[in-house]
């Protein structure tokens, strides 16, 4: 456990380190804050309570979706694009050799970085956009809390996609075909286009249903209150469980590539 | 020629090309499913029906997707910066510029350009413009005034990542935040970013005030008519600027060293 807790903060420092990196991310993310904001205004101008959302909830959930974008790695980029790379070096045969187990390491980098991306890149952004527009903020700690709790559930779950992703390179050999097909996935079911409530019908339901929603979409409605109750455990448990089940395929998918691995020599 | 081998070199691996390609492709085009799918719940956004804005999308991302094509590379300076790579460069007896911009040259960005004109063809079905010659002129001119705009952000970005050596996600909020938003209707925006988007970056000459005269509509700063068609001219006068901070970055780049 300790090791793990290494492991993250190793992540969490590896990303501060990119002061200037992380500035160029703020500001990217506010000016896309902004972006989104006037064309959601004009769009809930049309349809007020489009999609369930009163027009401060719809501005509330373009930020969020700002915020979340680098923790979640809503657009890809992360640990994926580094794995893949080991994996089609040989160097992960030296990563299996080590004391440690292959899936958590990765997990526990992931989480410092995502914890560094939501403080680094999260909070500057949300605070510009709440000076900007009306937003439907939380009065009480309470939502915050609950929030906080969705989108590690969210962090995890993204986790678990990106490291099927770069597991499938252990058969591809070359992961960006599939990295850019998940990155893409992601883009848009997550909701970071345009939330998966205002997806029409049948369309929407499948929509709701795929694991991204619980990178973006579900995190974003327990921010706004929209879950309470028992719909909040409900909210959680949908998380959990796409958690569970891809990070059992991941694993299932591990032992089965670790038979493959054959150490070259020279 | 360096283009030549790097399109040779991706098209040794056909079956990623097709791929990378098409996903470019799609990426883009998700944008546009978004709007679309936006439209499935109203008429007009910002008083603009789906064809005017499939027009507005369709001409700014041809001519992103052009200086894309080439100038897309120009995000890697800072990368070579960094490293030192730079040097193999500067010794070489051809334009650093092209070079650099040459680099890596992926043709997988004809998806974009691919993507951009056919939501344009779709424009011209749907929406009910009242053609004149001029307008007809006018439409392959804002074309490529606009991808002269993109492509000298894109120089006078890499320019400054000279100075600032990590630096690409700025520039994309100014190349990529551009595009989304002159994908919308200007009339949606506040009247300042407007302003801004018009006299100091001049995006809204990529697409905007040409747009706004093509359809018939009123600018929403109540701009004269005739600065539609100054494109060319403002593409050429950026092009010069970004020429200069070019040279200016250039000349103070200082090796890693190492």
């Amino acid at each position: 456990m300790r090791l793990y807790a290494a492991v993250a903060a190793g992540g969490f420092r590896r990303y501060a380190t990119y002061r200037l990196a992380t500035m160029a991310g703020i500001f990217t993310n506010t000016v896309f804050g902004f972006i989104g904001s006037y064309t959601y205004i004009a769009l809930w101008d049309e349809r007020p309570h489009l999609g369930g959302y009163d027009q401060p909830q719809a501005l509330t959930y373009v930020w969020i979706g700002q915020t979340l974008l680098a923790a979640c790695a809503l657009l890809g980029a992360g640990f994926e694009d580094e794995l893949i790379e080991r994996i089609k070096t040989g160097d992960i045969a030296i990563d299996l050799y080590r004391p440690a187990d292959l899936q958590l390491w990765w997990l526990a980098a992931d989480l410092g970085r995502a914890t560094f991306q939501l403080i680094g890149r999260g909070i500057i952004p949300m605070a510009v956009g709440a000076l900007a527009f009306d937003l439907a903020l939380p009065g009480s700690a309470w939502p915050w809390l609950a929030f906080l709790v969705a989108v590690t559930l969210g962090v995890v779950v993204s986790f678990a996609i990106r490291y099927l992703v770069a597991l499938s390179a252990f058969w591809l050999m070359d992961g960006a075909g599939a990295a850019q097909m998940a990155w893409l996935a992601s883009a848009f079911f997550s909701g970071m286009l345009l939330p998966l409530n205002v997806f029409p019908g049948v369309f929407g339901e499948i929509a709701r249903a795929l694991p991204w929603s619980a990178l973006l979409q579900v995190p974003a409605d327990v921010f706004l209150g929209k879950h309470a109750g028992w719909g909040l455990l409900q909210a959680y448990a949908f998380q959990a469980g796409w958690a569970v089940a891809l990070l059992g395929a991941g694993r299932a998918l591990q032992a089965a590539a670790t038979k493959r691995v054959v150490v070259q020599g020279g | 020629m360096i283009v030549a081998m790097w399109v040779r070199s991706t098209m040794t691996y056909r079956a990623s090309f097709a791929l990378t390609a098409f996903g470019n492709f799609v990426a883009t085009a998700f944008d546009f499913v978004a709007i679309l799918l936006m439209f499935s719940h109203i008429d007009a956004l910002g008083g603009y029906t789906l064809g005017e804005i499939a027009f507005l999308y369709g001409t700014t991302s041809t001519s992103f997707g052009l200086a894309d094509l080439a100038m897309g590379s120009m995000n890697r300076l800072g990368r070579r910066v960094r490293d030192g790579t730079l040097d193999t460069l500067l010794v070489r007896p051809a334009p650093v510029l092209a070079q650099v911009a040459a680099d890596r040259f992926g043709l997988r960005r004809l998806g974009r350009v691919t993507q951009g004109l056919l939501v344009l063809g779709y424009a011209l079905v749907v929406a009910d413009i009242d053609w004149t010659p001029l307008k007809v002129l006018m439409l392959p001119v804002m074309l490529l005034s606009g991808a002269g705009i993109y492509a000298s952000l894109y120089v006078a970005g890499a320019a400054f990542q000279f100075v600032a050596q990590d630096a690409s996600e700025v520039q994309n909020s100014f190349t990529y935040g551009g595009n989304t938003l002159l994908q919308y209707p200007p009339s949606i925006f506040a009247q300042d970013l407007v302003r801004g988007v018009t006299f100091v970056l001049p995006l809204a000459f990529v697409n905007w005030l040409p747009a706004l005269y093509v359809l018939d509509r009123e600018d929403p700063l109540g701009l004269p008519d005739w600065l539609a068609f100054l494109p060319p001219v403002v593409a050429v006068v950026c092009c010069g600027l970004a020429a200069l901070a070019w040279r200016a970055g250039l000349r103070s780049y200082r090796s890693t060293g190492s």
